[in-house]
């Protein structure tokens, strides 16, 4: 990890990927920000019996089967959605770095324990112990969706973590300190954890784009949040018997998903060239 | 006067573990006891692998040793519990050879030379940013400077506030590893005098590691030379530098590049590499490359022990 | 002019720019010219970012980008123009009539391959050879750079190897192409000093019995004592003095010069202090106005803060001598 995050993220800035993902993910967030006032209730059923309605002046998206703007409920799906992500993603860069930390920094038997089990978790695919526990509820609630992805997602960040901590823990910084006798959560939180940033950072931004996904495809098979709170995922689960008569109802929610997590990917891929001594 | 340090019989071996084999242990450091007297310096010289480094890290417990005792004020420093262990740290303090690494790079310079006095509440917090500014003149950076990163600092500058940062917590013994190896030769000098006149008003001891004589010669009061993890010549500067008495030293000094056209020496131009330390050879470890004009079977099959020759230490069946 | 022949390399005016991360450009070598001649070892001495490594880089095109050589610059190879070579003429030129060794003999190397097959791959990227005599000219090459037992070593990996033995990979790689210039850039600065005498003698022998050109580029002035024939001094981006090795170690003409002469710890005498030069080496987005030397200059003089010296030839019964000071007296004009 060379410099400051500043110089991170100004190194990423000026690359043609970093720039596209950044202008788009800020236009994104611009729009949702601007736009939410002036857009009906994405709840708000109006017509019933209007069924799915084309994109017109009224509804430049069209409506969905219960006559429900669709640009409404995409972009109130972004906050849901970007939230689950964003908390999902926080909770397990956390359980991340706190096991990869302890496992590189104490090393030994604690270190062995860790990393064992570690493997053992990342032997299980993911989407079967998502699967497993969903069949807890019928509709799961946001908080434990986010608990669920947060806690199954940080195995290859504690790794990661890891990796840096060993690294780190030979630098003569950390010897000074120790030679000063600072303990070790002195150690850890001053001069170990902070310069981890710049890897975990990109870590949880290329995280977002696939919890994102992976909420989507969850929703998509009905196992997402409850109706009729608007996730993308669900939205493109709702228009699948339509995909024939009126595609627009998943055409929309569907290329939300895709430019927000390509954006999302972009970015993230341009800030890991930057971390990465390699590249430079 | 008791020394303020003395080593005995000092022992650092690392495992290389492997997954499926126990592999040999690497012998770093094979059985070097010295002492280090109340303001002086004691160069400890050798090329890489002799185990230099190793050793000013034992001493301070950065690395755990394998054998022997390290006396520091009447304490034995291998023996002490933790708390004791965390309280002698703030009379025995390190420099390191690389500017770069040795500084936190997420934090100004100001905090960096404050911890050791937060860690041992040296000071109440109000007074510390005026102490750190203290610290920053006396090594010669002004102390507006505090709030920068080390990114913002030549390597020079670093080396200074690595410096600031040891004596924060008022040592008596400071461990040098290769202090100024890694400077420029127009700022190496600066370093050098900063030691000395640190050394002057504080009356500190110093542990100065290097591997370049004509830097330890300017600082040192007594030279140790080291091969393949043992001192094979201990005496005063003045002995080691104008009549070396064991072969390597010998080759070491002439091996010193010479700024002077003019004074072109017959150089003794060594053969051949020190040998691994994770198979030392038996007997002397440099039979196999010296010069010795009575060099026989006895070097290669007994080790030499340290034995007084013209008035200092020599390990050599030899010598004199 | 010193000598009327054509030099067997020739840099004129030579300035590499690379953009300035807060918007320009910069330039950390700026101007520099010198030759050198069939057989002879001219060594760049200077400290860390004065420019020589780039200056030796830029020797065989090989910048790293976005670093650029101005235009007005010239690399003569006897006749040939290396800047406006490309692609199979640069080739050629690479490795067959330069060549050029690295500090570090361990990233210099393939990990993965035996140093035996990459001096093979060296030997073939110039003419064809059979295995077999490819193999045995390597073995030949590995006893001309005395490496010991040389047809084990063949199929040795890098790592099997010391750092000197793997520094004499480097240098049987570099003669595998028969060069006439050999860059050595700081050969000697990651190994133990006794093992550092090896490969400079070693460089030496070389450079007499090949009858080939030696570029030392080196930080250390004591190394060049006694192994270059003429020396150049570099500060900041320029050649600030020129001069045969003994002139310039006994009538050092330029104020940097002096001062690291006299920072130089020296072996047989032991002082009260250590004259260091003040300050530290400026950055090249920072090059002082005037003499770039002027602000830890000694012997400043109020013209050296606005401007620039001129390059003064000086009187030598040597090779030429030329400094960039305005204390320099030159050459009485010529009859």
């Amino acid at each position: 990890m060379r410099g400051s995050l500043k110089r991170v993220f100004a190194t990423a800035w000026h690359t043609p990927s970093g720039q596209v993902g950044a202008v788009t993910l800020l236009l994104i967030a611009l729009v949702a920000v601007t736009i939410t006032p002036f857009l009906p209730d994405p709840r708000i059923m109006p017509d019933l019996s209007g069924g799915a309605a084309p994109p017109s002046f009224a509804h430049p998206f069209g409506t969905d089967a219960f006559s429900r703007d669709i640009l409404s409920r995409v972009v109130h799906g972004a906050r849901v959605s970007l939230s689950i992500a964003a908390l999902a993603v926080a909770l397990s860069i956390s359980l991340g770095a706190a096991v990869g930390t302890t496992a590189g920094y104490f090393g030994g038997w604690v270190d062995a324990v860790l990393m064992r089990s570690v493997d053992a978790a990342m032997a299980i695919p993911r989407l079967f112990i998502l699967l497993l526990l969903v069949l807890v509820w019928e509709r799961i609630p946001p908080a434990a969706l986010v608990a669920v992805i947060g806690a199954t997602g940080w195995f290859a960040t504690s790794r990661l973590v890891r990796g840096e901590v060993l690294r780190l823990r030979e630098l003569d910084y950390i010897r000074a300190a120790k030679a000063l006798g600072a303990g070790s959560p002195g150690i850890i939180f001053r001069h170990v954890l902070p310069n981890t940033l710049g890897p975990l950072i990109v870590a949880a931004t290329l995280g977002v784009g696939e919890v994102i996904l992976l909420e989507a495809g969850l929703s998509f098979l009905g196992l997402g949040i409850a109706p009729p709170t608007p996730t993308w995922g669900g939205m493109v689960h709702d228009s699948e018997s339509l995909m024939a008569t009126a595609p627009w109802t998943g055409l929309f929610p569907g290329a939300a998903i895709v430019i927000t997590v390509l954006a999302v990917n972009l970015w993230g891929e341009a800030m890991r060239a930057a971390v990465d001594p390699r590249t430079a | 006067m008791t020394p303020l340090l003395e080593v005995t019989d000092l022992v650092k071996h690392y495992l290389s573990r492997g997954l499926f084999r126990a592999g040999l242990p690497t012998r770093a450091v094979d059985g070097v006891s010295f002492e280090v007297g109340r303001g002086e310096t004691l160069g400890l010289v050798g090329e890489s692998g002799s185990g230099k480094s190793t050793i000013g890290r034992t001493i301070l417990r950065l690395d755990e040793p394998t054998g022997g005792r390290a006396v520091f004020d009447g304490v034995n420093v291998f023996e002490t519990d933790r708390e004791t262990l965390r309280a002698m740290r703030r009379k025995m303090q390190i420099i390191f050879q690389d500017p770069f690494s040795s500084l936190n790079p997420r934090m100004a310079i100001g905090s960096a030379v404050a911890e050791g006095m937060e860690i041992h509440r040296l000071a109440p917090k109000a007074e510390i940013p005026e102490r750190v500014a203290g610290l920053l003149r006396e090594v010669g950076l002004d102390p507006s400077l505090a709030t920068r990163y080390p990114h913002e600092f030549s390597g020079g500058q670093r080396q200074r506030v690595g410096i600031a940062r040891a004596l924060a917590v008022s040592p008596t013994f400071i461990v040098c590893d290769e202090p100024v190896s890694a400077l420029d030769v127009s700022v190496q000098a600066q370093v050098i005098n900063l030691l000395r006149d640190l050394q002057e008003h504080r009356g500190l001891s110093y542990l100065f590691i290097a591997h370049d004589l004509a830097v330890v010669r300017q600082i040192s009061h007594r030279i140790a030379v080291l091969y393949l993890g043992r001192i094979v010549e201990l005496g005063t500067t003045d002995q080691i530098i104008e009549s070396p008495q064991h072969p390597y030293t010998q080759a070491l000094l002439s091996a010193v590049p010479e700024p002077d056209p003019r004074r072109q020496r017959t150089r003794i131009v060594l053969r051949g590499d020190p040998p691994s330390p994770s198979a030392p050879p038996p007997g002397c470890a440099f039979a196999g490359r010296c010069f010795h004009s009575s060099k026989n079977a006895r070097c290669t099959s007994e080790r030499p022990e340290q034995r007084t020759v013209a008035g200092r230490q020599v390990a050599c069946h030899h010598a004199g | 002019m010193s000598s009327p022949s054509t030099p067997l390399l020739e840099v004129r005016d030579l300035r590499i720019g690379f953009p300035n991360p807060r918007g320009g450009e910069v330039f950390p070598v700026d101007g520099v010219s010198f030759r050198l001649d069939r057989g002879e070892t001219l060594a760049l001495v200077g400290e860390s970012g004065c420019g020589k490594s780039l200056t030796s880089l830029a020797l065989l095109q090989l910048l790293p980008p976005p670093g650029r050589v101005l235009s007005g610059s010239s690399i003569k190879l006897e006749e040939t123009e290396i800047l406006s070579l490309r692609g199979e003429a640069l080739r050629a030129i690479r490795g067959r009539r330069i060549a050029m060794i690295f500090q570090d003999p361990m990233t210099s190397l393939n990990p993965v391959l035996t140093v035996g097959s990459q001096v093979v791959e060296a030997l073939t990227a110039h003419r064809r050879w059979s295995r077999a005599d490819a193999k045995a000219r390597t073995i030949a090459l590995f006893e001309e750079v005395g490496i010991p037992d040389p047809a084990q070593r063949f199929a040795a990996y890098p790592h099997h190897l010391s750092g000197g033995l793997r520094q004499r990979i480097m240098i049987a790689m570099a003669l595998a192409g028969e060069p006439d210039i050999l860059i050595a850039d700081e050969p000697t600065t990651a190994l133990d000093v006794t093992v550092q005498a090896q490969i400079l003698e070693l460089l030496d022998r070389l450079r007499a019995a090949r009858g080939m050109a030696v570029l030392l580029i080196t930080h250390d002035l004591g190394l060049v004592a006694g192994r270059a024939d003429r020396v150049a001094v570099m500060y900041a981006g320029q050649i600030v003095e020129e001069a045969g090795t003994t002139d310039l170690f006994e009538r050092p003409s330029h104020p940097y010069t002096r001062g690291l002469f006299r920072s130089i710890p020296r072996l047989h005498e032991s002082v009260l202090r250590l004259s260091p030069i003040p300050g530290t080496v400026p950055l090249p987005s920072a090059w002082p106005s005037g003499c770039r030397f002027h602000p830890r200059c000694a012997e400043v003089l109020a013209r050296c803060s606005t401007e620039a010296p001129l390059n003064t030839e000086l009187e030598t019964t040597g090779p030429a001598r030329r400094t960039r000071c305005w204390l320099a007296s030159p050459l009485p004009p010529r009859a």
